[in-house]
């Protein structure tokens, strides 16, 4: 350590709050920056991006029913009012109202659900958590289940809108656990799984109770997670939401990089720890709530993404959000496409590829902690 | 900056941790604050860093009282250095020092050059530019503690406040900081556990036992009580 100010040489000493309105020009500061350059950045998250792109196209054209590139261009033509040759209605239709919202709603489930985990584990201090920790999950089952199998609020609601309720019900238990008892950390990953059990335990109780064979079937593949059910009015909510969910997020960075750090610490360094903690929470509560009202649980997501970008991008919330909402919707736009034709022409509930390749890296995970 | 307790207390679940404490440290002054463990000298410190709000009593800086300044507001006039808090982070030294500059940055930016260049100065002066680049992880407990003092030293704070920060320092680390604690024109209250550093280069100590300040006063005075 260096006892004698840097005042020696003329120099003002940057440490001291009188050097507060001395800016400091590029390329006088020898300080590494940031892990990557910006230009090396900018052009990852170029790709990146181009790779989404490119993703998207690509996962529309799979499926039981072939089609090649002309078919989709045609089809997006007719439908942007260009003067191109429309397909026949069937094979218009099938593009347009099933394959594009179904493979755009995976793009924005997968980034909704990348940056809830991000987030979580940074607020949680907590490797392993993932959305399905807050329960709000099990939450929007329960909602939906209700409304299938029990009939309630099902003419105003839907069953979409009663997944959207559970999740707000089952947050608004943990938020109001969480006032008697604070935020601490553990508290909210222990109140968080005790929501999702006593959530998971009603939906049991309703379908064991009052449903017959074939609700109890439909709805069990549809907690599994599957694509099918989007359609254009549920992709223009997520559409929405998941954008602003992660600009929210992402202007929180400095603070989820604090937050690592203990609560004294980041509310040394000006954050408003509990202010900041439960804006995350909302947010991340609505992005999965919004994301399970849609297209049931997807688990797992939020685990492998985050750790994997991580691990290539580095941990600065500022560069990792993004590139993990990028990566997010990349990775479950093509595990969709692989639940549509792994075993053609019967679809596997994509909430079942994500927990095989979940489970092992949560394994592994544990292990790198020694908790394993 | 001048920092002033004025009859301190704070509790916890009604247990008396802190009790009618009232002290003032003046512009400049380096003052240890001693007391054996649960003493109450890390809530204190807490307190005067408005991290924790006080029962009773008021804590002011520059005669201004903080009770209701915001988080980011006390960021910029006192920086807290706790003890290592234990994190796992994969961040970089550099950017966890860069912490450091969080009150000074809107939400929409990031670090500039002045920023690097202020954090740049803080690791040189703590004696970890060469770990700049080097993960937290792979960190001693030595290695952290200057990291977190450098995090203090880049909020360029008019009053630093820190809880044992000499813990995990070997001996010629913790003459050295002392050193630069002393060396500063900043207000300094350093929660201690080393008689002789404190009795060497502060110059005033405080004694706390069970919540209670005891005595006051120079090194000579209150070490001789």
């Amino acid at each position: 350590m260096s006892a004698d100010p840097v005042a020696r040489a003329g120099a003002v000493d940057l440490l001291l709050p009188t050097a507060r309105g001395r800016t400091v020009t590029e390329g006088s500061v020898t300080t590494p920056r940031s892990g990557r350059s910006t230009a090396t950045r900018a052009v990852l998250f170029l790709l990146a991006a181009l790779a989404l792109a490119g993703s998207v196209t690509a996962a529309v054209r799979i499926g039981t029913a072939d089609m090649d590139w002309t078919d989709l261009a045609r089809v997006l033509g007719t439908h942007l009012g260009l003067d191109v040759e429309p397909l026949p209605p069937l094979v218009d239709s099938l593009i347009w109202d099933l394959r594009l919202p179904r493979v755009l709603m995976a793009a924005l489930v997968g980034a909704s659900l990348a940056v809830c985990g991000t987030v979580l584990q940074a607020v949680t201090r907590n490797a392993l958590a993932d959305p399905y920790l807050l329960g709000v999950s099990s939450g929007a089952s329960t909602g939906a289940v209700a409304v299938i199998v029990l009939g309630v609020g099902a003419s105003a609601l839907g069953a979409t809108g009663g997944a959207l309720a559970g999740a707000l019900l089952s947050f608004g238990l943990l938020l109001s656990l969480l006032r008697r008892t604070g935020l601490d950390t553990v508290r909210i990953v222990l109140t968080g799984v005790v929501v999702g059990q006593l959530f998971t335990a009603l939906t049991s109780l309703v379908l064991m109770a009052s449903a017959d064979a074939d609700t109890t079937r439909a709805v069990t593949h549809w907690l599994l997670g599957s694509m099918a059910p989007a359609r254009w009015n549920t992709v223009v909510v997520c559409a929405i939401v998941t954008p602003l969910g992660l600009l929210a997020a992402w202007l929180c960075s400095n603070a989820l990089d604090g937050l690592a750090f203990g609560t004294d610490t980041a509310a040394s360094l000006g954050i408003g720890v509990r202010r900041t903690r439960m804006l995350l929470l909302v947010v991340t509560a609505t992005l999965t709530a919004v994301a399970v009202a849609t297209v049931g649980a997807i688990g797992f997501v939020g685990l492998i993404v985050p750790h994997g970008v991580r691990f290539l991008i580095g941990p600065l919330h500022r560069v990792l959000l993004p590139y993990a909402a990028l990566a997010g919707a990349v990775f479950l736009v093509w595990t969709d496409a692989l639940a549509r034709i792994a075993f053609a022409p019967r679809e596997v509930p994509v909430g079942v590829i994500t927990a095989l390749l979940g489970v092992p890296l949560f394994l592994l995970v544990l292990r790198k902690r020694g908790e394993l | 900056m001048r920092i002033t307790a004025e009859e301190l207390s704070w509790s916890v679940a009604g247990t008396p941790v802190v009790r009618d404490v009232s002290a003032d440290i003046a512009p400049g002054e380096t003052v240890g604050l001693l007391g054996p463990n649960g003493s109450g000298k890390s809530s204190l410190l807490r307190c005067l860093a408005g991290l924790r709000t006080p029962d009773t009593g008021t804590v002011r800086y520059d005669g201004e009282c903080v009770r209701d300044w915001s988080a980011r507001r006390i960021a910029h006039h006192v920086a807290f250095v706790e003890q290592d808090s234990g994190a796992d982070s994969d961040l970089r030294v550099a950017d966890v020092v860069g912490l450091g500059r969080t009150p000074f940055r809107d939400r929409w930016r990031g670090p500039d050059a002045t920023d690097r260049a202020v954090v740049a100065a803080a690791l040189e002066r703590v004696g970890l530019t060469a770990l700049a680049d080097r993960s937290w992880k792979s960190l001693s407990g030595g290695e952290r503690q200057r990291a977190h003092i450098a995090r203090g030293l880049a909020q360029q704070p008019y009053g630093l406040l820190l809880d044992e920060p000499t813990n995990h320092l070997d001996v010629k680390h913790q003459l050295e900081l002392m050193e630069l604690l002393t060396g500063t024109e900043q207000t300094v209250l350093v929660a201690l556990h080393d008689l002789s550093l404190a009795a060497r280069y502060c110059d005033r100590l405080l004694l706390l036992h069970h919540g209670h300040l005891i005595a006051s006063g120079t090194p000579a005075a209150v070490l001789t009580v």
